[in-house]
């Protein structure tokens, strides 16, 4: 029941939090020197006046600014994102035809990097207790990914393996024309997703990689973890039951947090590999000022990111027993 | 109790045992050729501070030293098998089932992610005791013997929605699931409140007694050793200083050492003082009605009143030492902070010179400041570590408008006062060691000349020997000095030997007060009674 | 002792954190010279195009499709990239540890206030944030500088609120209350002294976090259109991929090697400083 309670008070949050994102992208515009209406029309609806008039009264630039922002909710929630002069379309069909792109993308980077980097972390951990060489190897690998950018070692990559080598396609989702079907089509799409989603992996991986380590190191260091080995349990039992289950907590707390950033660096991902999702159109949209979409992609890019957040959190909250009880009595 | 096996070798023991430390630490061994025996079903007690080496005896024996340490030389043999010898695996087997340990702190020692029948039932899986339900039956019957109630919701609670007594209780259940030769107790007792102390000691004697298990029972406290011990064997910087029965140690102590640990302990309520006169005495400071609760949080977004301090009345004479006594989280802290005016009561008042300190604001309170100030109880944490000793002693007398150089001059002559080297002035906090430090703490209390002086706890993170120079220290500068001092504490020993008058509080109240050989000697409110009977040791040898 | 002695003794204790150290100022000091050194403009066409590297000597790293020099323009990029890095991290600092002070050392409303605010920025997507502010007022070096830091005092400020609130309730404030100090003293004289190693350690990942927003903004066609910088450097290789895909390796390399001396140079500091420090974490 009290766990109920607990996962409605975060539901609740999160709707703050949304709330709090609609605003900002609300002022966001308004933020602009200038007249907003003409800022939205951007380069491709500046000749037309009549596109200027229209969307002068439909964001109500007339009436305070309370009400502008009730409007702009309301249309939000009735999923109304404004419309693309220049792509022609509801910013809304544009967004939700490139979501699904963005999502396989942002879920395959996020496996692969949480379990590379997880599972390096503890062979670097288990190495670090015994001075070995693996550890330093792989914290070395660790500083460097964590340096490089990200934009930089997709370039790298392409050269590498679509150019040089020629394994890999450098660009899109799919091969055009190709009209695959079944299972062709599948082996198609993991061969164009390999190099982008390692990509944005690999930054993540870094993070991953210290943050298991250092977590673990430190609850090796914790009195029952001692207690454990003067039980005579064996070394297996005391590494998953008590080691990795005590670890691992900080770092899916710690994953929930970054995906704010796989979400940002999945833009410059998408940007190189011209994957088609909503980074890329973002990308797009940002030559042309076209700022309904623009805002529209921030809009959902962070409503997916909060709601994401939640389901991190509720995760927490059901590994780690102490979380729901309120923090219980230390 | 040892058993008669007159002729049959020592269950444990250990020859000439020598490990040495890496380079740089503060000595060069932590054990140097320590020899001990123990007898089937015989309690030895291991008794020394910190940095005399017992931990590192214990670890020794179950083979769980640090990375960083080896066992240079030396010999440990248990029934009969070379421990030193025995391979990892062999190890592992006699721990936990022949061999059991008890560690200090229980919530630490539990895995918080586990619920307590988990955590007893791998040890049983470890060492093949039988099916899921012989476990499980098992696991009921530990917990009912340590004592806990309602073994069936306990197997399924977690460490954190347990008492700091019932986990350890636990801890004891999970060290005798297999029914162990040697129950090794590191410090068992010390990180427990008094009451709770009493009584997992009396625990531990009653299983002892039960199975006659031999027991190798670390401590730092005499008194425990009283309560439990056959044997006792103290330790000093890695080496044996003198060992033997435990009645003859106490009444004939051979060394020096020995004797000053056994001086921390005797619990002879202090004489009143011949220079002062106490019903003569004026009150300096008076309390009435104190009270002082805080909201804490439950969840998300409920927040409960908790009451730290309620209708709190004290007196506290001059020239005397008033102690207020308690257990943690009674209130006794929160009562020192009020009348320094770190926190703010919710009622009540502090009458100091006829003005109620409690109802003016900083502005007003800052003239004032300099007549009652307060000793910390954490050494390490009370001095600021960006800053040199000379500058946290001048702070208080720059603040009260001394000019630097008379400030200066207080502060050099201060640390000769409290025993310090003149150096100390210009060197940092790190510097020291933790007796010092609590020394500058004191010198820093007495540099804006107070009347009174609240301790807080001030000896509680010492070592005994030290809490001994401390106290004498204290004691000497009040009669110097005419202080008035409050002194705060948990410890009845230290109290009974400092303070003229004692009130006695427990959950937020003040059940009793009055002169101290009164309190202790007879004992009106039946907490008070439970106190005094909690001082480990206090069964078997009434204090004197 | 003399501070250089002293200095040369702790940098012997980490070698890493001293070449990263050297290496920072070598940078600094080549981009501060880069007028002189390699010529006023990095947009000049001074030789012939997609000329390969180490081929001349004039032009060690080669050149771009339009003839312009790659090296003067990873000199010029250095002033972009070290600016920006530097004056970001100054400003999250001052509005990171200002926010954080408050809120930590009054505690309460304002505190819970104060750090909703800071979490909520802490969640959103950074770079979509930044980009679209940066848009938004028109690319340039302060925008990009604004948006840089609106993203990044969350951070700063929750290290230092949680700092502040540890080291409120230590027992040498108490002591420092207890002697009379006012609110402001206690603030500078004995909580932000020992704050400040961990927000030391948190401004060098700072600085090393704008330098690579700094370059993805560029490399999104964000960065101040005058001046020529690392990100734009890498975009403007895109296309010649095939054909000259060195025109990609040095810009990014020097990223690399900048955030990388960043981090080492931090993770130096946040050791050697953490000793003394860290005493009063028993």
């Amino acid at each position: 029941m009290k766990g109920l309670w607990f996962l409605g008070n975060r539901l609740a949050q999160a709707l703050l939090t949304v709330l709090g994102v609609l605003v900002l992208s609300f002022l966001l515009v308004r933020l602009a020197p200038g007249d907003p209406a003409l800022l939205m029309a951007g380069e491709a609806g500046s000749d037309d006046p009549h596109y200027i008039e229209q969307l002068r009264v439909q964001m109500g630039l007339d009436r305070p600014l309370a009400s502008q922002l009730l409007t702009y909710v309301g249309k939000v929630i009735r999923l109304d994102l404004g419309y693309s002069y220049r792509n022609q379309s509801d910013v809304w069909i544009l967004i939700a035809e490139r979501l699904p792109a963005t999502l396989l993308l942002l879920g395959s980077a996020f496996l692969l990097s949480s379990l590379i980097g997880v599972g390096l972390g503890i062979l670097a951990a288990l190495s670090a207790r015994r001075r070995g060489w693996l550890d330093k190897l792989i914290s070395t690998l660790a500083t460097l990914l964590y340096a490089a950018p990200s934009f930089w070692l997709a370039l790298l990559l392409i050269i590498l393996f679509s150019l040089q080598l020629g394994w890999l396609p450098a660009f899109g989702m799919e091969t055009v024309a190709a009209s695959l079907s079944g299972w062709d089509r599948v082996v198609d799409l993991a061969r164009h997703l390999l190099l982008p989603a390692f990509t944005l992996a690999c930054l993540f991986l870094a993070l991953y990689i210290q943050l298991t380590r250092s977590s673990l190191l430190e609850v090796f260091r914790q009195e029952f973890v001692r207690t454990a080995q003067a039980k005579g349990l064996a070394p297996r039992r005391i590494l998953f039951a008590h080691v990795l289950r005590n670890g691992l907590l900080p770092v899916v707390t710690f994953a929930g947090l970054q995906l704010g950033q796989l979400a940002s660096a999945s833009l410059l991902v998408e940007v190189v590999f011209a994957w088609p999702g909503i980074g890329r159109l973002l990308y797009d949209a940002l030559s042309h000022r076209d700022y309904p979409l623009l805002l529209g992609v921030f809009l959902v890019i962070s409503v997916l990111v909060v709601l994401l957040n939640l389901l991190t959190d509720s995760l927490c909250q059901w590994l780690d027993p102490r979380i729901q009880a309120g923090g219980g009595q230390a | 109790m040892p058993t008669d096996n007159a002729g049959q070798e020592p269950l444990l023991t250990v020859r000439s045992l020598r490990i040495p430390l890496p380079q740089g630490g503060d000595r060069s061994h932590a054990l140097y050729d320590l020899s001990l025996e123990l007898e089937r079903g015989e309690v030895l007690c291991v008794v020394g501070e910190s940095g005399s080496g017992k931990s590192m005896l214990a670890n020794a024996l179950i083979r769980l030293l640090p990375e960083t340490v080896r066992i240079e030389q030396g010999d440990i043999r248990f029934a009969g098998q070379d421990l030193l010898a025995l391979d990892e695996r062999g190890m592992r087997q006699l721990r936990g089932n022949r061999i059991a340990m008890v560690f200090q702190d229980p919530l630490a020692a539990l895995n918080p992610l586990l619920n307590i029948g988990e955590q007893i039932d791998e040890t049983l899986r470890a060492h093949g005791y039988g099916n899921a339900s012989a476990r499980r039956q098992r696991i009921l019957e530990l917990l009912d013997y340590t004592g806990l109630p309602d073994p069936q919701s306990i197997r399924h609670a977690y460490p954190f929605q347990l008492s700091g007594g019932q986990r350890q209780r636990v801890v004891i259940a999970m060290a005798l699931a297999l029914g162990p030769d040697l129950l090794i107790a590191d410090e068992p007792t010390s990180a427990l409140d008094v009451t709770t102390q009493a009584q997992i000691l009396e625990l531990i004697r009653r299983i002892q007694q039960d199975r006659q298990m031999a027991m190798l029972l670390i401590t730092h406290d005499f008194g425990v050793v009283r309560t439990l011990g056959d044997r006792v064997l103290v330790l000093r910087h890695g080496q044996l200083i003198e060992q033997g029965p435990v009645q003859s140690m106490l009444d004939r102590p051979q060394n020096g050492y020995t004797r000053e640990l056994l001086d921390a302990v005797r619990a002879s309520p202090s004489q009143p003082r011949p220079d002062l006169d106490l019903d003569d005495a004026p009150v300096i400071l008076r309390t009435r009605g104190l009270s002082h609760s805080y909201l804490r949080r439950q969840g998300l977004w409920k927040k409960q009143r908790v009451t730290a301090l309620e209708d709190a009345s004290i007196t506290l004479k001059r020239g005397e030492t008033l102690g207020i006594v308690g257990e943690s989280g009674s209130g006794k802290s929160t009562l020192g902070r009020l009348l320094l005016r770190l926190l703010d009561a919710d009622q009540g008042e502090i009458l100091y010179q006829d003005i109620d300190l409690a109802k003016l604001n900083q502005k007003q309170l800052r003239p004032l400041r300099g007549d009652i100030q307060m000793i910390f109880q954490d050494p390490g944490a009370s001095l600021n570590p960006r800053q040199t000793i000379g500058h946290s002693l001048m702070a208080g007398l720059l603040v009260q408008g001394s000019s630097p150089a008379e400030a200066e001059q207080r502060a050099r002559a201060l640390l000769e006062q409290v025993g310090l080297p003149a150096n100390a002035f210009n060197r940092y906090p790190d510097a020291f060691s933790g007796g010092q430090r609590q020394r500058i703490g004191i010198a820093r209390a007495l540099a804006v000349h107070p009347r009174i002086v609240v301790a807080d706890e001030c000896v509680s993170a010492l070592d005994v020997s030290v809490q001994a120079r401390i106290l004498t220290l204290l004691e000497d500068l009040q009669r110097r000095l005419g202080l008035s001092l409050i002194f705060i504490t948990h410890d009845l020993r230290v109290a009974a030997r400092l303070c003229d008058r004692v009130a006695v509080i427990q959950k937020g109240r003040i059940v009793e007060q009055g002169p101290t050989s009164e309190v202790f000697n007879n004992p009106a409110h039946p907490y008070t009674r439970a106190l005094v009977e909690a001082i480990p040791g206090h069964q078997r040898y009434p204090s004197t | 002792m003399t501070p250089f002695k002293s200095a040369l003794r702790i940098a012997g204790r980490h070698p890493a954190a001293a070449i990263a150290a050297l290496f920072l100022l070598g940078l600094t000091l080549l981009a501060l010279l880069a007028p002189w050194l390699r010529g006023d403009s990095p947009w000049a066409m001074v030789a012939a195009p997609l000329l390969p590297p180490f081929s001349q000597w004039a032009h060690p790293l080669g050149t771009d499709m339009l003839g312009r020099d790659l090296f003067t323009g990873l000199l010029y990029g250095a002033r972009s990239s070290l600016l920006v890095g530097a004056l970001s991290t100054f400003l999250t600092l001052l509005i990171g540890v200002g926010v954080g002070a408050v809120a930590g050392y009054n505690g309460g409303w304002i505190d819970a206030l104060l750090m909703r605010i800071a979490e909520f920025f802490l969640i959103l997507p950074a770079l979509f944030l930044a980009v679209i502010l940066v848009s938004v007022l028109e690319p340039s070096t302060s925008s990009v500088v604004l948006a840089i830091t609106l993203v990044a005092w969350p951070s700063v400020a929750r290290l230092v609120r949680s700092e502040f609130l540890t080291l409120r309730q230590r027992e040498f404030v108490l002591a420092a209350r207890v002697s009379g100090q006012s609110a402001a003293q206690i603030i500078l004289r004995q909580i932000l002294p020992n704050a400040l190693t961990p927000v030391l350690v948190v401004a060098g990942f700072v600085m090393a976090t704008a330098i690579l927003t700094e370059a993805a903004l560029s490399f999104l066609g964000l960065g101040d259109p005058d001046g020529m910088s690392w990100g734009y450097m890498i975009n403007a290789s895109r296309n010649l991929l095939r054909d000259a895909w060195w025109m990609s390796l040095w810009p990014g390399l020097a990223i690399l090697l900048t955030v990388l001396a960043v981090n080492l140079l931090t993770e130096g500091l946040r050791s050697a400083l953490g000793r003394q420090g860290g005493r009063h974490a028993d």
